[in-house]
Protein backbone atom coordinates (compact mmCIF):
# COMPACT_ATOMS: atom_id res chain seq x y z
CA UNK A 1 0.00 0.00 0.00
CA UNK A 2 0.97 3.52 -0.84
CA UNK A 3 -0.84 5.70 1.11
CA UNK A 4 -3.00 5.21 3.71
CA UNK A 5 -6.62 6.47 2.36
CA UNK A 6 -9.41 5.01 4.88
CA UNK A 7 -11.87 6.23 2.08
CA UNK A 8 -10.67 3.89 -0.30
CA UNK A 9 -9.92 1.21 1.63
CA UNK A 10 -13.68 1.07 2.76
CA UNK A 11 -14.46 1.13 -1.32
CA UNK A 12 -12.08 -2.20 -1.34
CA UNK A 13 -13.63 -4.02 1.53
CA UNK A 14 -17.47 -3.29 0.24
CA UNK A 15 -16.29 -4.29 -3.60
CA UNK A 16 -14.82 -7.25 -1.89
CA UNK A 17 -17.90 -8.08 -0.26
CA UNK A 18 -20.11 -7.53 -3.27
CA UNK A 19 -17.80 -10.12 -5.06
CA UNK A 20 -18.09 -12.59 -2.33
CA UNK A 21 -21.74 -12.04 -2.23
CA UNK A 22 -22.31 -12.51 -6.37
CA UNK A 23 -20.11 -15.83 -6.22
CA UNK A 24 -21.43 -17.64 -3.39
CA UNK A 25 -24.86 -16.85 -4.49
CA UNK A 26 -25.92 -19.34 -6.25
CA UNK A 27 -24.66 -21.87 -3.87
CA UNK A 28 -26.48 -20.67 -0.90
CA UNK A 29 -29.70 -20.60 -2.84
CA UNK A 30 -29.20 -23.95 -4.25
CA UNK A 31 -28.37 -24.92 -0.49
CA UNK A 32 -31.74 -23.48 0.70
CA UNK A 33 -33.75 -25.31 -1.93
CA UNK A 34 -31.92 -28.19 -1.28
CA UNK A 35 -33.21 -28.24 2.88
CA UNK A 36 -37.03 -27.85 1.61
CA UNK A 37 -39.75 -29.83 -0.04
CA UNK A 38 -41.09 -29.73 -3.28
CA UNK A 39 -44.29 -27.92 -1.98
CA UNK A 40 -42.19 -25.60 -0.57
CA UNK A 41 -41.57 -24.08 -4.17
CA UNK A 42 -45.26 -24.51 -5.71
CA UNK A 43 -46.86 -22.11 -3.20
CA UNK A 44 -44.61 -19.37 -5.23
CA UNK A 45 -43.28 -17.24 -2.95
CA UNK A 46 -39.44 -18.53 -2.42
CA UNK A 47 -37.63 -19.35 0.68
CA UNK A 48 -34.56 -17.02 1.44
CA UNK A 49 -33.83 -19.11 5.10
CA UNK A 50 -33.02 -22.91 5.48
CA UNK A 51 -35.51 -25.09 6.28
CA UNK A 52 -36.13 -28.62 8.44
CA UNK A 53 -35.34 -30.99 5.90
CA UNK A 54 -31.77 -30.77 5.50
CA UNK A 55 -30.83 -34.37 6.68
CA UNK A 56 -34.11 -36.11 5.35
CA UNK A 57 -33.27 -34.64 1.47
CA UNK A 58 -29.64 -35.59 1.39
CA UNK A 59 -30.07 -39.08 2.95
CA UNK A 60 -32.66 -40.29 0.82
CA UNK A 61 -30.39 -39.00 -2.22
CA UNK A 62 -27.71 -40.41 -1.04
CA UNK A 63 -28.96 -43.59 -0.21
CA UNK A 64 -31.79 -44.19 -3.06
CA UNK A 65 -31.55 -41.08 -5.26
CA UNK A 66 -34.28 -40.11 -7.70
CA UNK A 67 -35.89 -43.15 -8.68
CA UNK A 68 -37.97 -41.32 -11.81
CA UNK A 69 -34.93 -40.32 -13.33
CA UNK A 70 -33.15 -43.82 -13.93
CA UNK A 71 -30.34 -42.56 -12.34
CA UNK A 72 -28.53 -44.71 -9.12
CA UNK A 73 -28.26 -43.64 -5.63
CA UNK A 74 -25.86 -40.04 -5.50
CA UNK A 75 -23.40 -42.23 -3.01
CA UNK A 76 -22.94 -44.22 -5.52
CA UNK A 77 -22.19 -42.03 -8.35
CA UNK A 78 -19.90 -40.25 -6.04
CA UNK A 79 -18.52 -43.05 -5.93
CA UNK A 80 -17.78 -43.73 -9.84
CA UNK A 81 -16.77 -39.98 -10.33
CA UNK A 82 -14.71 -40.67 -7.52
CA UNK A 83 -13.02 -43.67 -9.33
CA UNK A 84 -12.65 -41.95 -12.52
CA UNK A 85 -11.06 -38.67 -11.13
CA UNK A 86 -8.55 -40.48 -9.59
CA UNK A 87 -7.64 -42.88 -12.28
CA UNK A 88 -7.75 -39.60 -14.56
CA UNK A 89 -5.30 -37.56 -12.04
CA UNK A 90 -2.77 -40.34 -10.99
CA UNK A 91 -2.77 -41.96 -15.09
CA UNK A 92 -1.90 -38.42 -16.36
CA UNK A 93 0.74 -38.11 -13.73
CA UNK A 94 2.40 -41.62 -14.20
CA UNK A 95 2.39 -41.15 -18.32
CA UNK A 96 3.44 -37.18 -18.24
CA UNK A 97 6.34 -38.07 -15.79
CA UNK A 98 7.97 -40.75 -17.85
CA UNK A 99 7.76 -39.11 -21.08
CA UNK A 100 9.14 -35.73 -19.69
CA UNK A 101 12.05 -38.12 -18.21
CA UNK A 102 12.81 -39.33 -21.98
CA UNK A 103 12.31 -36.01 -23.44
CA UNK A 104 14.70 -34.45 -21.32
CA UNK A 105 17.22 -36.83 -20.05
CA UNK A 106 18.13 -38.79 -23.53
CA UNK A 107 19.12 -38.38 -26.85
CA UNK A 108 17.79 -40.79 -29.58
CA UNK A 109 16.60 -41.02 -33.39
CA UNK A 110 12.85 -39.25 -33.81
CA UNK A 111 12.87 -37.50 -30.43
CA UNK A 112 12.03 -34.59 -31.87
CA UNK A 113 8.70 -36.60 -33.44
CA UNK A 114 7.69 -37.80 -30.27
CA UNK A 115 7.87 -34.52 -28.46
CA UNK A 116 5.03 -33.13 -31.79
CA UNK A 117 3.36 -35.73 -31.29
CA UNK A 118 2.91 -34.90 -28.08
CA UNK A 119 2.42 -31.72 -28.47
CA UNK A 120 -0.08 -31.72 -30.78
CA UNK A 121 -2.81 -33.18 -27.99
CA UNK A 122 -2.85 -29.16 -27.08
CA UNK A 123 -4.50 -28.32 -30.17
CA UNK A 124 -7.74 -31.01 -30.13
CA UNK A 125 -10.27 -30.82 -26.67
CA UNK A 126 -12.18 -33.76 -26.83
CA UNK A 127 -15.26 -32.25 -27.81
CA UNK A 128 -14.43 -30.79 -30.70
CA UNK A 129 -13.24 -34.60 -32.12
CA UNK A 130 -16.10 -36.00 -29.89
CA UNK A 131 -18.21 -38.36 -32.60
CA UNK A 132 -14.88 -40.07 -33.88
CA UNK A 133 -13.46 -41.26 -30.63
CA UNK A 134 -15.99 -42.09 -29.49
CA UNK A 135 -16.50 -44.47 -32.25
CA UNK A 136 -12.90 -45.21 -31.07
CA UNK A 137 -13.62 -46.36 -28.06
CA UNK A 138 -17.02 -48.10 -28.60
CA UNK A 139 -14.72 -49.70 -31.62
CA UNK A 140 -12.51 -51.11 -28.49
CA UNK A 141 -15.42 -52.37 -26.21
CA UNK A 142 -14.71 -49.66 -23.58
CA UNK A 143 -18.11 -48.33 -22.97
CA UNK A 144 -19.71 -48.41 -20.02
CA UNK A 145 -16.11 -49.46 -18.16
CA UNK A 146 -13.96 -47.35 -15.89
CA UNK A 147 -11.24 -47.45 -18.66
CA UNK A 148 -13.90 -46.39 -21.17
CA UNK A 149 -13.78 -43.40 -18.80
CA UNK A 150 -10.66 -42.32 -18.08
CA UNK A 151 -8.30 -43.62 -20.45
CA UNK A 152 -9.12 -41.51 -23.20
CA UNK A 153 -9.10 -38.13 -21.05
CA UNK A 154 -5.48 -39.45 -19.44
CA UNK A 155 -2.99 -38.50 -22.84
CA UNK A 156 -2.77 -34.40 -22.20
CA UNK A 157 0.57 -32.17 -23.11
CA UNK A 158 0.31 -29.88 -19.83
CA UNK A 159 1.18 -32.05 -17.48
CA UNK A 160 4.43 -33.25 -19.92
CA UNK A 161 5.10 -29.79 -20.22
CA UNK A 162 5.07 -28.78 -16.69
CA UNK A 163 6.97 -31.80 -16.02
CA UNK A 164 9.67 -30.87 -18.70
CA UNK A 165 10.17 -27.13 -17.52
CA UNK A 166 10.81 -29.10 -14.06
CA UNK A 167 13.48 -31.58 -15.02
CA UNK A 168 14.91 -28.24 -17.53
CA UNK A 169 16.01 -26.45 -14.02
CA UNK A 170 17.11 -29.40 -12.09
CA UNK A 171 21.30 -28.57 -11.73
CA UNK A 172 23.03 -31.14 -14.19
CA UNK A 173 26.40 -31.71 -11.53
CA UNK A 174 22.99 -33.66 -9.99
CA UNK A 175 23.15 -36.13 -13.03
CA UNK A 176 26.59 -36.08 -13.26
CA UNK A 177 27.04 -36.91 -8.96
CA UNK A 178 24.63 -39.75 -9.44
CA UNK A 179 25.94 -41.48 -12.34
CA UNK A 180 29.87 -41.15 -11.21
CA UNK A 181 28.07 -42.65 -8.04
CA UNK A 182 26.84 -45.47 -10.82
CA UNK A 183 23.49 -44.58 -10.90
CA UNK A 184 21.41 -46.00 -13.65
CA UNK A 185 19.25 -43.64 -15.37
CA UNK A 186 15.98 -45.42 -13.61
CA UNK A 187 17.59 -45.48 -10.13
CA UNK A 188 18.23 -41.65 -10.89
CA UNK A 189 14.70 -41.19 -11.89
CA UNK A 190 13.68 -42.64 -8.73
CA UNK A 191 15.78 -41.29 -5.90
CA UNK A 192 16.45 -38.17 -7.15
CA UNK A 193 14.09 -36.44 -9.62
CA UNK A 194 10.59 -37.94 -7.81
CA UNK A 195 11.72 -36.48 -5.03
CA UNK A 196 12.69 -32.88 -5.90
CA UNK A 197 9.09 -33.14 -7.90
CA UNK A 198 6.71 -33.81 -5.45
CA UNK A 199 5.06 -30.47 -4.57
CA UNK A 200 4.65 -30.09 -8.52
CA UNK A 201 3.22 -33.62 -8.38
CA UNK A 202 0.93 -32.65 -5.83
CA UNK A 203 0.38 -29.47 -6.85
CA UNK A 204 -0.55 -31.16 -10.51
CA UNK A 205 -2.94 -33.70 -8.75
CA UNK A 206 -5.06 -31.11 -7.66
CA UNK A 207 -5.98 -29.30 -10.69
CA UNK A 208 -6.43 -32.86 -12.36
CA UNK A 209 -8.68 -34.00 -9.81
CA UNK A 210 -10.83 -31.11 -10.49
CA UNK A 211 -10.63 -31.71 -14.17
CA UNK A 212 -11.45 -35.32 -13.63
CA UNK A 213 -14.56 -34.68 -11.37
CA UNK A 214 -16.02 -32.18 -13.15
CA UNK A 215 -15.98 -33.91 -16.67
CA UNK A 216 -19.38 -33.77 -18.36
CA UNK A 217 -19.73 -34.38 -21.76
CA UNK A 218 -17.86 -37.71 -21.81
CA UNK A 219 -19.36 -39.85 -19.02
CA UNK A 220 -22.49 -38.33 -20.53
CA UNK A 221 -21.69 -40.24 -23.71
CA UNK A 222 -19.48 -43.60 -22.96
CA UNK A 223 -22.25 -44.41 -19.84
CA UNK A 224 -25.27 -45.88 -20.64
CA UNK A 225 -25.72 -48.26 -17.98
CA UNK A 226 -26.54 -46.54 -14.84
CA UNK A 227 -24.34 -48.39 -12.46
CA UNK A 228 -20.91 -46.51 -14.11
CA UNK A 229 -22.75 -43.02 -14.08
CA UNK A 230 -21.00 -40.31 -12.37
CA UNK A 231 -22.41 -37.50 -10.43
CA UNK A 232 -21.84 -34.63 -12.51
CA UNK A 233 -23.52 -36.12 -15.79
CA UNK A 234 -26.45 -37.61 -13.35
CA UNK A 235 -27.12 -34.28 -12.47
CA UNK A 236 -28.32 -33.42 -15.71
CA UNK A 237 -30.03 -36.64 -16.03
CA UNK A 238 -31.61 -35.67 -13.09
CA UNK A 239 -32.56 -32.39 -13.82
CA UNK A 240 -34.29 -33.55 -16.97
CA UNK A 241 -36.73 -35.34 -15.30
CA UNK A 242 -37.89 -32.59 -13.30
CA UNK A 243 -40.72 -31.38 -15.65
CA UNK A 244 -43.09 -33.59 -14.63
CA UNK A 245 -43.57 -33.05 -10.69
CA UNK A 246 -40.67 -30.12 -9.39
CA UNK A 247 -38.34 -32.50 -7.72
CA UNK A 248 -35.92 -28.95 -7.34
CA UNK A 249 -34.88 -29.54 -4.01
CA UNK A 250 -33.43 -33.07 -4.41
CA UNK A 251 -31.68 -32.08 -7.77
CA UNK A 252 -30.16 -28.63 -5.52
CA UNK A 253 -29.19 -31.16 -2.67
CA UNK A 254 -27.47 -33.61 -5.53
CA UNK A 255 -25.97 -30.39 -7.01
CA UNK A 256 -24.22 -29.17 -3.48
CA UNK A 257 -22.87 -33.10 -2.67
CA UNK A 258 -21.14 -32.68 -6.71
CA UNK A 259 -19.17 -29.92 -5.91
CA UNK A 260 -18.60 -30.17 -2.45
CA UNK A 261 -15.39 -32.70 -3.34
CA UNK A 262 -14.03 -30.63 -5.74
CA UNK A 263 -14.39 -27.24 -3.38
CA UNK A 264 -13.20 -28.93 -0.74
CA UNK A 265 -9.87 -29.73 -2.01
CA UNK A 266 -9.31 -26.36 -3.51
CA UNK A 267 -9.74 -25.02 0.12
CA UNK A 268 -7.73 -27.09 1.55
CA UNK A 269 -5.16 -27.49 -0.87
CA UNK A 270 -5.17 -23.29 -1.64
CA UNK A 271 -1.19 -22.80 -2.01
CA UNK A 272 -0.66 -26.17 -3.84
CA UNK A 273 -3.36 -25.69 -5.98
CA UNK A 274 -2.49 -21.55 -7.15
CA UNK A 275 1.14 -22.91 -7.71
CA UNK A 276 0.37 -25.75 -9.32
CA UNK A 277 -2.46 -23.36 -11.44
CA UNK A 278 -0.13 -20.44 -12.54
CA UNK A 279 2.58 -22.59 -13.38
CA UNK A 280 0.90 -25.40 -15.90
CA UNK A 281 -0.77 -22.29 -17.92
CA UNK A 282 2.38 -21.19 -18.28
CA UNK B 1 19.35 -28.55 -22.99
CA UNK B 2 21.12 -30.76 -20.59
CA UNK B 3 24.51 -31.66 -21.03
CA UNK B 4 24.35 -34.93 -19.09
CA UNK B 5 22.28 -37.67 -20.43
CA UNK B 6 21.89 -41.15 -20.37
CA UNK B 7 23.00 -42.97 -23.18
CA UNK B 8 20.56 -45.71 -23.29
CA UNK B 9 18.41 -46.25 -27.01
CA UNK B 10 15.67 -48.67 -25.88
CA UNK B 11 14.36 -47.43 -22.70
CA UNK B 12 13.64 -43.65 -23.99
CA UNK B 13 10.95 -45.72 -26.09
CA UNK B 14 9.69 -48.02 -23.53
CA UNK B 15 9.15 -44.61 -21.13
CA UNK B 16 7.58 -42.78 -23.63
CA UNK B 17 5.25 -46.16 -24.70
CA UNK B 18 1.75 -45.14 -22.94
CA UNK B 19 1.76 -41.89 -23.89
CA UNK B 20 2.02 -42.14 -27.25
CA UNK B 21 0.13 -45.17 -27.46
CA UNK B 22 -2.99 -43.10 -25.82
CA UNK B 23 -1.81 -39.95 -27.67
CA UNK B 24 -2.41 -42.14 -31.48
CA UNK B 25 -5.23 -43.96 -30.42
CA UNK B 26 -7.62 -41.23 -28.97
CA UNK B 27 -6.34 -38.05 -30.31
CA UNK B 28 -4.50 -38.59 -33.68
CA UNK B 29 -6.43 -41.07 -34.73
CA UNK B 30 -9.82 -39.26 -34.41
CA UNK B 31 -8.44 -36.21 -35.02
CA UNK B 32 -7.46 -37.71 -38.95
CA UNK B 33 -11.22 -40.00 -38.85
CA UNK B 34 -12.45 -36.24 -38.21
CA UNK B 35 -10.56 -35.08 -41.43
CA UNK B 36 -11.70 -37.89 -42.97
CA UNK B 37 -15.12 -38.09 -42.44
CA UNK B 38 -15.22 -34.59 -43.78
CA UNK B 39 -15.03 -34.85 -46.92
CA UNK B 40 -17.35 -37.91 -47.22
CA UNK B 41 -21.21 -38.11 -47.44
CA UNK B 42 -23.65 -41.03 -45.87
CA UNK B 43 -26.79 -41.52 -47.43
CA UNK B 44 -29.91 -41.74 -45.01
CA UNK B 45 -29.44 -45.58 -43.84
CA UNK B 46 -25.95 -45.36 -43.29
CA UNK B 47 -25.12 -47.94 -45.89
CA UNK B 48 -23.12 -46.37 -48.68
CA UNK B 49 -20.31 -43.72 -48.43
CA UNK B 50 -19.20 -41.77 -51.14
CA UNK B 51 -16.13 -39.27 -51.46
CA UNK B 52 -17.91 -35.68 -52.24
CA UNK B 53 -14.49 -34.13 -51.62
CA UNK B 54 -14.90 -30.30 -50.15
CA UNK B 55 -18.89 -30.57 -50.55
CA UNK B 56 -19.62 -30.56 -46.24
CA UNK B 57 -17.57 -27.53 -46.18
CA UNK B 58 -19.01 -25.44 -49.17
CA UNK B 59 -22.79 -26.73 -47.92
CA UNK B 60 -21.44 -25.35 -44.19
CA UNK B 61 -20.85 -22.29 -45.22
CA UNK B 62 -24.13 -21.89 -47.44
CA UNK B 63 -25.53 -22.55 -44.53
CA UNK B 64 -27.57 -20.50 -42.39
CA UNK B 65 -27.51 -22.15 -39.30
CA UNK B 66 -23.99 -22.24 -39.44
CA UNK B 67 -23.81 -18.93 -39.55
CA UNK B 68 -26.29 -18.12 -37.19
CA UNK B 69 -23.70 -20.42 -34.86
CA UNK B 70 -20.96 -18.72 -35.88
CA UNK B 71 -22.28 -15.22 -34.95
CA UNK B 72 -23.73 -17.20 -31.51
CA UNK B 73 -20.36 -18.19 -30.42
CA UNK B 74 -18.78 -14.54 -31.49
CA UNK B 75 -21.04 -12.88 -29.20
CA UNK B 76 -20.77 -15.15 -26.79
CA UNK B 77 -17.45 -15.75 -26.14
CA UNK B 78 -16.64 -11.90 -26.35
CA UNK B 79 -19.71 -11.27 -23.33
CA UNK B 80 -18.10 -14.35 -21.37
CA UNK B 81 -14.38 -12.55 -21.53
CA UNK B 82 -15.36 -9.01 -21.04
CA UNK B 83 -17.91 -9.95 -17.90
CA UNK B 84 -15.65 -11.97 -15.99
CA UNK B 85 -12.35 -10.36 -16.61
CA UNK B 86 -13.95 -7.07 -16.07
CA UNK B 87 -15.53 -8.62 -12.75
CA UNK B 88 -11.99 -10.25 -12.05
CA UNK B 89 -9.99 -7.53 -12.38
CA UNK B 90 -12.36 -5.07 -9.70
CA UNK B 91 -12.14 -7.62 -7.30
CA UNK B 92 -7.86 -8.43 -8.48
CA UNK B 93 -7.58 -4.78 -7.57
CA UNK B 94 -9.49 -4.24 -4.28
CA UNK B 95 -7.64 -6.88 -2.47
CA UNK B 96 -4.24 -5.82 -4.06
CA UNK B 97 -4.92 -2.91 -1.33
CA UNK B 98 -5.75 -5.51 1.58
CA UNK B 99 -2.50 -6.35 3.46
CA UNK B 100 -4.42 -8.17 6.26
CA UNK B 101 -7.09 -9.51 4.75
CA UNK B 102 -6.40 -10.77 0.91
CA UNK B 103 -5.86 -14.21 2.90
CA UNK B 104 -9.16 -14.11 3.67
CA UNK B 105 -10.91 -12.79 0.25
CA UNK B 106 -8.94 -14.99 -2.15
CA UNK B 107 -10.04 -18.08 -0.11
CA UNK B 108 -13.85 -16.73 -0.41
CA UNK B 109 -13.11 -15.97 -4.05
CA UNK B 110 -11.30 -19.21 -5.02
CA UNK B 111 -13.38 -21.73 -4.86
CA UNK B 112 -15.94 -21.68 -7.96
CA UNK B 113 -13.23 -22.84 -10.01
CA UNK B 114 -14.43 -26.45 -8.71
CA UNK B 115 -17.71 -26.12 -9.86
CA UNK B 116 -18.18 -28.21 -12.92
CA UNK B 117 -19.43 -26.06 -15.66
CA UNK B 118 -22.50 -27.91 -15.77
CA UNK B 119 -23.67 -27.80 -11.90
CA UNK B 120 -22.61 -24.02 -12.86
CA UNK B 121 -25.29 -24.32 -15.71
CA UNK B 122 -27.94 -26.18 -13.28
CA UNK B 123 -27.22 -23.76 -10.47
CA UNK B 124 -28.37 -20.58 -12.81
CA UNK B 125 -30.61 -22.51 -14.59
CA UNK B 126 -32.64 -22.55 -10.72
CA UNK B 127 -32.05 -19.21 -9.98
CA UNK B 128 -33.65 -17.73 -13.09
CA UNK B 129 -36.12 -20.41 -13.44
CA UNK B 130 -39.22 -18.49 -14.72
CA UNK B 131 -42.04 -19.79 -12.31
CA UNK B 132 -39.91 -20.69 -9.20
CA UNK B 133 -36.78 -19.20 -9.47
CA UNK B 134 -35.55 -15.51 -7.62
CA UNK B 135 -34.29 -13.49 -10.15
CA UNK B 136 -37.32 -13.30 -12.37
CA UNK B 137 -39.32 -12.77 -9.22
CA UNK B 138 -36.62 -9.85 -8.44
CA UNK B 139 -37.51 -8.50 -12.19
CA UNK B 140 -40.96 -9.00 -12.23
CA UNK B 141 -40.50 -5.98 -9.88
CA UNK B 142 -39.38 -4.06 -12.17
CA UNK B 143 -41.96 -5.31 -14.69
CA UNK B 144 -39.06 -7.23 -16.82
CA UNK B 145 -40.80 -10.86 -18.04
CA UNK B 146 -37.72 -12.96 -18.08
CA UNK B 147 -38.20 -15.78 -19.44
CA UNK B 148 -35.41 -17.46 -20.81
CA UNK B 149 -37.37 -21.06 -22.04
CA UNK B 150 -38.78 -18.80 -25.07
CA UNK B 151 -36.63 -15.40 -25.15
CA UNK B 152 -33.66 -15.37 -27.37
CA UNK B 153 -32.05 -12.62 -25.19
CA UNK B 154 -33.02 -14.27 -22.10
CA UNK B 155 -31.30 -17.51 -22.60
CA UNK B 156 -28.12 -16.16 -24.16
CA UNK B 157 -27.84 -14.05 -20.76
CA UNK B 158 -28.64 -16.60 -18.98
CA UNK B 159 -25.69 -19.09 -20.48
CA UNK B 160 -23.05 -15.68 -20.18
CA UNK B 161 -23.88 -15.39 -16.79
CA UNK B 162 -23.09 -19.69 -15.69
CA UNK B 163 -20.37 -19.55 -17.65
CA UNK B 164 -18.75 -15.73 -16.50
CA UNK B 165 -19.72 -16.80 -13.07
CA UNK B 166 -17.31 -20.25 -12.85
CA UNK B 167 -14.81 -18.55 -14.81
CA UNK B 168 -14.02 -15.25 -12.48
CA UNK B 169 -12.20 -17.23 -9.94
CA UNK B 170 -9.46 -18.10 -12.51
CA UNK B 171 -9.43 -14.80 -14.22
CA UNK B 172 -9.04 -13.23 -10.33
CA UNK B 173 -6.17 -15.78 -9.54
CA UNK B 174 -3.90 -14.75 -12.32
CA UNK B 175 -5.12 -10.77 -12.49
CA UNK B 176 -3.53 -10.76 -8.77
CA UNK B 177 -0.38 -12.60 -9.84
CA UNK B 178 0.29 -10.11 -12.34
CA UNK B 179 -0.47 -7.00 -9.97
CA UNK B 180 2.20 -8.46 -6.96
CA UNK B 181 4.50 -8.45 -10.22
CA UNK B 182 4.25 -5.03 -10.76
CA UNK B 183 7.10 -3.67 -8.44
CA UNK B 184 5.72 -1.34 -5.78
CA UNK B 185 8.58 0.97 -6.15
CA UNK B 186 6.84 2.13 -10.01
CA UNK B 187 4.01 3.15 -8.08
CA UNK B 188 5.32 5.18 -5.01
CA UNK B 189 7.15 7.10 -7.33
CA UNK B 190 4.20 8.00 -9.31
CA UNK B 191 2.26 8.52 -5.55
CA UNK B 192 5.47 11.07 -4.56
CA UNK B 193 5.21 12.65 -8.06
CA UNK B 194 1.65 13.39 -7.19
CA UNK B 195 -0.80 11.01 -9.59
CA UNK B 196 -3.54 9.47 -7.53
CA UNK B 197 -4.83 5.88 -7.29
CA UNK B 198 -7.25 6.17 -10.27
CA UNK B 199 -4.51 8.18 -12.41
CA UNK B 200 -1.96 5.72 -11.64
CA UNK B 201 -4.32 2.71 -12.05
CA UNK B 202 -4.56 3.77 -15.84
CA UNK B 203 -0.83 4.63 -16.49
CA UNK B 204 0.88 2.06 -14.68
CA UNK B 205 -1.36 -0.84 -13.49
CA UNK B 206 -3.18 -1.75 -16.17
CA UNK B 207 0.08 -0.96 -19.21
CA UNK B 208 2.08 -3.12 -17.16
CA UNK B 209 -0.69 -5.59 -16.81
CA UNK B 210 -0.98 -5.98 -20.21
CA UNK B 211 0.66 -9.14 -20.67
CA UNK B 212 -1.58 -10.94 -17.85
CA UNK B 213 -4.55 -10.01 -19.63
CA UNK B 214 -3.78 -10.37 -22.97
CA UNK B 215 -3.15 -14.13 -21.52
CA UNK B 216 -6.60 -14.04 -19.83
CA UNK B 217 -8.08 -12.95 -23.31
CA UNK B 218 -6.99 -16.28 -25.26
CA UNK B 219 -7.79 -18.52 -22.16
CA UNK B 220 -10.90 -17.04 -21.85
CA UNK B 221 -12.08 -17.47 -25.48
CA UNK B 222 -10.85 -20.81 -25.54
CA UNK B 223 -13.04 -21.53 -22.30
CA UNK B 224 -16.02 -20.03 -23.82
CA UNK B 225 -15.87 -21.50 -26.83
CA UNK B 226 -14.89 -25.58 -25.64
CA UNK B 227 -15.28 -25.92 -22.05
CA UNK B 228 -19.04 -24.17 -22.21
CA UNK B 229 -20.20 -27.35 -23.51
CA UNK B 230 -21.77 -28.71 -20.49
CA UNK B 231 -23.24 -25.24 -19.35
CA UNK B 232 -25.30 -25.04 -22.91
CA UNK B 233 -26.31 -28.77 -22.60
CA UNK B 234 -27.12 -28.15 -18.56
CA UNK B 235 -29.44 -25.33 -19.52
CA UNK B 236 -30.97 -24.49 -22.93
CA UNK B 237 -30.01 -27.06 -25.17
CA UNK B 238 -28.88 -24.27 -28.03
CA UNK B 239 -32.00 -23.25 -28.10
CA UNK B 240 -34.43 -21.18 -28.15
CA UNK B 241 -34.40 -21.42 -31.67
CA UNK B 242 -30.89 -21.90 -32.17
CA UNK B 243 -30.17 -18.75 -30.21
CA UNK B 244 -27.22 -20.47 -27.89
CA UNK B 245 -26.19 -23.05 -29.93
CA UNK B 246 -22.69 -22.28 -30.18
CA UNK B 247 -20.24 -24.15 -32.51
CA UNK B 248 -19.31 -26.73 -29.72
CA UNK B 249 -22.44 -27.74 -29.38
CA UNK B 250 -23.05 -28.20 -33.03
CA UNK B 251 -20.35 -30.33 -33.96
CA UNK B 252 -22.08 -33.03 -31.19
CA UNK B 253 -25.95 -31.94 -31.97
CA UNK B 254 -25.39 -32.54 -35.50
CA UNK B 255 -22.60 -35.88 -34.69
CA UNK B 256 -24.94 -38.10 -32.37
CA UNK B 257 -28.52 -36.89 -32.40
CA UNK B 258 -28.35 -35.39 -36.25
CA UNK B 259 -26.28 -38.58 -37.16
CA UNK B 260 -24.81 -36.35 -40.34
CA UNK B 261 -21.46 -37.49 -40.18
CA UNK B 262 -19.94 -35.56 -42.83
CA UNK B 263 -21.00 -32.04 -41.62
CA UNK B 264 -20.20 -33.12 -38.25
CA UNK B 265 -16.42 -34.00 -39.67
CA UNK B 266 -16.17 -31.11 -41.47
CA UNK B 267 -17.45 -28.77 -38.21
CA UNK B 268 -14.48 -30.33 -36.42
CA UNK B 269 -11.60 -29.68 -38.23
CA UNK B 270 -12.70 -26.31 -38.71
CA UNK B 271 -12.88 -25.54 -34.87
CA UNK B 272 -9.19 -27.57 -35.03
CA UNK B 273 -8.06 -24.91 -37.31
CA UNK B 274 -9.92 -22.50 -34.63
CA UNK B 275 -7.89 -24.29 -31.60
CA UNK B 276 -4.71 -24.72 -33.38
CA UNK B 277 -4.60 -20.41 -34.25
CA UNK B 278 -5.48 -19.77 -30.48
CA UNK B 279 -2.79 -22.01 -29.28
CA UNK B 280 -0.03 -20.52 -31.49
CA UNK B 281 -0.90 -17.14 -30.36
CA UNK B 282 -0.83 -18.39 -26.38
CA UNK B 283 2.61 -20.26 -27.25
CA UNK B 284 3.96 -16.99 -29.16
CA UNK B 285 2.81 -14.75 -26.09
CA UNK B 286 4.51 -17.53 -23.63
CA UNK B 287 7.99 -17.33 -25.20
CA UNK B 288 8.04 -13.15 -25.26
CA UNK B 289 7.38 -13.50 -21.73
CA UNK B 290 10.38 -16.17 -21.10
CA UNK B 291 12.39 -12.93 -22.73
CA UNK B 292 11.38 -10.46 -20.41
Amino acid sequence: MIENRPGLNFLAHLVLIFGVAIVAMPVWIAFVASTHTATDFSSGTIPMLPGPHLVENYSRMLDSGLSTSGTPPVGWMMVNSLIMALSIAIGKIVISVLSAFAIVYFRFPFRNFAFWCIFITLMLPVEVRIVPTFQVVAGLGLLNSYAGLSIPLIASATATFLFRQVFLTIPDELTEAARIDGAGPMKFFRDILLPLSRTNIAALFVILFIYGWNQYLWPLLVTTDSSYYTIVAGIKRMADAVDGLPQWHLVMATAIMAMLPPVAVVIAMQKLFVKGLVETEK
Amino acid sequence: MKRTIFNNQLLPWLLLAPQLAITFIFFIWPAAQAVWQSFLREDAFGIKTTFVGMENYWRLLDSPEYMNSLQVTAVFAVSVTLLSMGFSLLLAVAVDRMIKSSQIYTTLLVWPYAVAPAVAGILWWFIFNPTIGILPYVLDQFRYDWNHISDKGDAMLLVVIASAWKQISYNFLFFVAGLQSIPSSLREAAAIDGAGPVKRFFTITLPLLSPTTFFLMVVNIVYAMFDTFAVIDSTTEGGPAQATNIMVYKVYFDGFVGQNLGSSGAQSVILMLIVIALTVIQFRYVEKKVEY
